[in-house]
């Protein structure tokens, strides 16, 4: 047991010896007073030990009706100032979808009117889906590499990168393209695991709390950059529906009543900027698409702060009316914006 | 005159312990403090404290216990401890008849060290985050079994209008290990404390500290060693007395024919000791072993990965990760459960939550209007709740929802045999009842129309009571049964989207 060191009271010492020696070993008390101070010592280590556990005991209590309830971060309104005669949305169609971003931000005023020197942006396109950019079910990386180097350019100090998934993200984030298009751009890209959640107030009508990736707590500025694609329970998806993506839990739920939710998670993340990816759009078996056949080449980009009229502007690609998509009509009822794009200060530009 | 002295608070305990027992039924038990010898127990405190780092405060009672054992010793395996009674009437059973050979018996060996392990294994379990201590706990034990073995068993058998006939699943496993540990005193008296107990351990540790010990006085001692003799903790009256090991039964001061040992405040230091002789290593060892077997508890079960749908909680349970910090396994629950639907888990609940509670509603189901279990619950793992709350009052209050009812369309009378029945209708508690008709035309095998009445479930209403699992006559798996889906602990568990949390 114990070969080294002083013998412990199971090692084989002869009896005699313990039962003799115990009171030969012990230290005689030279005084009375050595007697009172070891006296004291030993109550005074009993009592502190007695004080002590009593002390944690009732410091770990459980307090009735006072249950612990964190206050929980509410996301800012991340949309930037309308400089004194800007364009407030921009449409432009040619062959290089990276070009079409750059003339529609241009035509906005450029990146500068969004992001300026310093500050973080996080930047979400629709990576749903293990698909590739020609099936057109996530949004397309050049259009997203392209968004990524005009905030790099305009001095952001970090650009995120983000979508919670829909299938193993891993994949989705390989196979769309976007990771590596949106790395070698300069984003820094997050993927959605666990801990790249944080619990917050969503303050809507269905939804009162959700976990959202984190970047969207923490930035100063977002940029929303969808697809346009059918979807089969909302008729379309496009900005206002891609704040889905931000959302972790069992969001499967949110369906019961699409529409409104989409609303609720629109009116928690308001966008600096919305660019709307009509480069190739899915017009059948949306969200997930698969078939080539579904998808249709319309080279189109579209621009600007108002996802009511972006999403009305997108429902016509869709051949949709605008007033018959649920969101749309319940976006403009709250506030979120007009679905009369072409009321609004709107460019188009050709190829 | 102590040994009788000691006997008669014995007695005096475990009857205590016994009519709490008894009252822990729906028709005696009024305002009864039902578990209070557990806690008393500072195990159960400390384990649980450590877990959620929080103490229910029912548990500040264990203070008191702590400061009378930091005064006094370890005199709760003695003179208060239920099995500890149990253990010293039994230990005649392997009682050498020569007192020489019985000093041997009550010596001091080795062994005695394991249940300080076993402490360390707990505490690391429960640092992090699983309250196992319940498994080996002396009061936890002698609860569960007497409550779901010996109890059910008399009463199914003697007096079985006490709680009408019991059945606990698997309860032979609980009798095995409560009957095992008894027969450990075959081997020598007391071997469980001795050996395992992690509560004579915690016990023990604090007794280092106690100002009261035994103490012999060398000058009178002739050697005899009869004080040896009939020592309850093997603490070694004859040689160095071990301060963690002695129970203060007192029997050394009886045995000796001298008088020449005494219980007595602040002895000379010599006389006795405190060394528990583990090298640190044993000990921090056994504490990671215990911290490190819950992650890998959890990479087997998880707690919320791969809930099972017959993990039913008793209603005012915790979510299940704060569930898992407090539970016990005591078994409380269940014994006061009036339909006896509270059942130990199995692997319903994982590894972690064995032996837990959980509603088997075949067995039983939830009695709207009770709330028993919670009223009885030590640790608060299962929430005091108030009937106004259980019921709620929909829709602004909704109810505390244990689960979900499902119909199973091919075992279903209406559904499956188109055969009418309404029984799960006719019992469902809620108003309005969660369970409804709508009428539908069939065609029988012979081409005759009938309208029947067909039941669904209005997931607003339904609770997961059980009531309709229970009552439902299509026999062994029912038509309708209850899974923990849509649970109100946790917003993860609901199926519906009202409550705001996905």
């Amino acid at each position: 047991m114990s070969s080294n060191g002083p013998p412990g009271p199971y090692d084989r010492v002869p009896e005699a010896r313990v039962s003799k020696s115990s009171h030969a070993t012990a230290p005689a008390p030279s005084d009375a007073a050595g007697v009172d101070r070891r006296v004291a010592l030993r109550v005074g280590v009993t009592a502190a030990m007695a004080v002590g556990s009593v002390a944690l005991g009732f410091g770990l209590r459980e307090r009735s009706g006072s249950k612990k309830t964190r206050a929980l971060p509410t996301l800012k309104d991340h949309r930037a100032e309308k400089p004194a005669g800007a364009n407030d949305m921009a449409i432009v169609r040619g062959p290089d979808p990276a070009a079409n971003v750059r003339r529609a931000v241009e035509a906005l005023g450029g990146m500068g009117r969004f992001v300026k020197r310093g500050e973080r942006v996080v930047i979400k396109p629709n990576i749903g889906w293990n698909r590739t950019p020609e099936q057109a079910a996530n949004t397309n990386p050049d259009v997203v590499a392209e968004v990524v180097r005009l905030v790099v350019a305009a001095g952001a100090s970090k650009v995120w990168l983000t979508d919670a998934s829909v299938n193993t993200p891993e994949q989705c984030f390989a196979r769309s393209g976007i990771e590596k298009a949106a790395k070698a751009a300069g984003a820094t890209v997050i993927r959605p695991d666990a801990s790249a959640f944080r619990e917050v107030n969503v303050s809507g009508k269905l939804l009162h709390t959700g976990d959202v990736l984190f970047p969207f707590v923490e930035a100063d500025r977002v940029i929303n950059v969808p697809i346009v694609k059918q979807h089969g329970l909302s008729l379309a998806s496009m900005a206002l529906k891609n704040w889905y993506g931000v959302l972790g839990g069992q969001r499967v739920k949110l369906h019961q009543n699409i529409h409104l939710s989409i609303i609720d998670l629109a009116a928690m993340v308001r966008p600096t900027l919305t660019i709307l990816d009509a480069t190739r759009i899915l017009t059948a078996n949306g969200p997930t698409g698969g078939s080539l056949a579904d998808v249709k080449q319309m080279d189109t980009i579209a621009a600007g702060s108002d996802e009511v009229a972006l999403d009305a502007f997108g429902a016509t690609l869709l051949g949709l009316n605008p007033n018959d998509v649920g969101f749309i009509v319940e976006g403009m009822k709250a506030g979120l914006g007009t679905p009369q794009w072409h009321n609004l200060k709107t460019v188009e530009l050709g190829g | 005159m102590f040994r009788w002295l000691r006997r008669a608070y014995q007695i005096v305990f475990l009857g205590f312990f016994l009519f709490l027992l008894l009252v822990t039924t729906a028709g005696l038990i009024r305002g009864y403090d039902v578990q209070w010898l557990l806690e008393f127990d500072p195990l159960v405190a400390l384990t649980t404290a450590l877990a959620s780092h929080s103490l229910h405060h029912t548990l500040l009672w264990a203070l008191i216990l702590i400061v009378l054992t930091l005064v006094l010793g370890r005199f709760f395996c003695a003179w208060m401890c239920p099995m500890g009674v149990l253990h010293q009437a039994l230990g005649f059973l392997a009682r050498k008849r020569r007192p020489p050979d019985r000093v041997k018996q009550n010596a001091p060996r080795a062994s005695h060290r394991i249940k300080y392990l076993v402490l360390a294994v707990m505490l690391g379990l429960a640092a992090a985050g699983s309250v196992q201590i319940g498994l080996l706990d002396p009061i936890a034990s002698t609860w569960r079994g007497l409550a779901t073995s010996v109890m059910p068993t008399l009463g199914n058998v003697v007096f079985g209008k006490y709680q009408g006939e019991r059945h606990f699943q698997w309860g032979t496993l609980i009798t095995l290990v409560f009957f095992g540990a008894l027969a450990l005193n075959f081997v020598y008296p007391r071997f469980y404390c001795r050996v395992l107990c992690p509560l004579g351990a915690l016990l023990g540790l604090l007794s280092k500290f106690s100002l009261f010990r035994i103490s012999r006085n060398t000058e009178i001692c002739k050697g005899c060693k009869f004080c040896g003799s009939d020592c309850q903790g093997a603490a070694d009256p004859q040689g160095t007395v071990r301060a963690t090991e002695c129970m203060v039964c007192l029997n050394c001061i009886e045995g000796c024919p001298r008088g020449g040992l005494s219980y007595k405040f602040l002895p000379p230091l010599a006389s006795s000791t405190t060394k528990i002789d583990l090298v640190r290593r044993k000990w921090l060892g056994a504490g990671v072993a215990g911290a490190v077997a819950v992650p890998f508890m959890r990479a087997s079960d998880g707690v919320e990965p791969r809930p099972n749908p017959a993990r039913i909680r008793p209603p005012g349970s915790l979510e299940e990760s704060a569930f898992l910090e407090k539970c016990l396994k005591c078994g409380a629950c269940m014994k006061v459960c009036p339909t006896g639907g509270l059942q130990p888990a199995l692997q319903e609940a994982g590894i972690e939550g064995f032996w837990s509670p959980i509603l088997i509603p075949r067995i039983g189901y939830c009695e709207a209007n009770c709330t028993l279990c919670g009223q009885v619950c030590p640790t608060g793992a299962i929430e005091k709740l108030t009937i106004e709350k259980k019921v709620g009052e929909m829709p602004s209050r909704p109810p505390v929802r244990i689960g979900s009812a499902f119909f199973d369309k091919g075992r279903c009378l209406p559904w499956g045999y188109q055969t009418e029945c309404i029984v799960c209708e006719e019992v469902c508690p809620t108003s309005p009842k969660a369970i409804y008709f709508k009428m539908e035309t069939v065609i029988g095998r012979d081409g005759t129309q009938k309208t029947l009445k067909m039941p669904f479930v209005d997931l607003d209403y339904c609770t997961g009571c059980g009531t309709c699992e229970t009552r439902c006559p299509v026999v062994d798996r029912a038509g309708v049964r209850v899974s923990a889906a849509n649970e109100s602990r946790t917003p993860r568990s609901s199926i519906s989207l009202t409550g705001g949390k996905i």
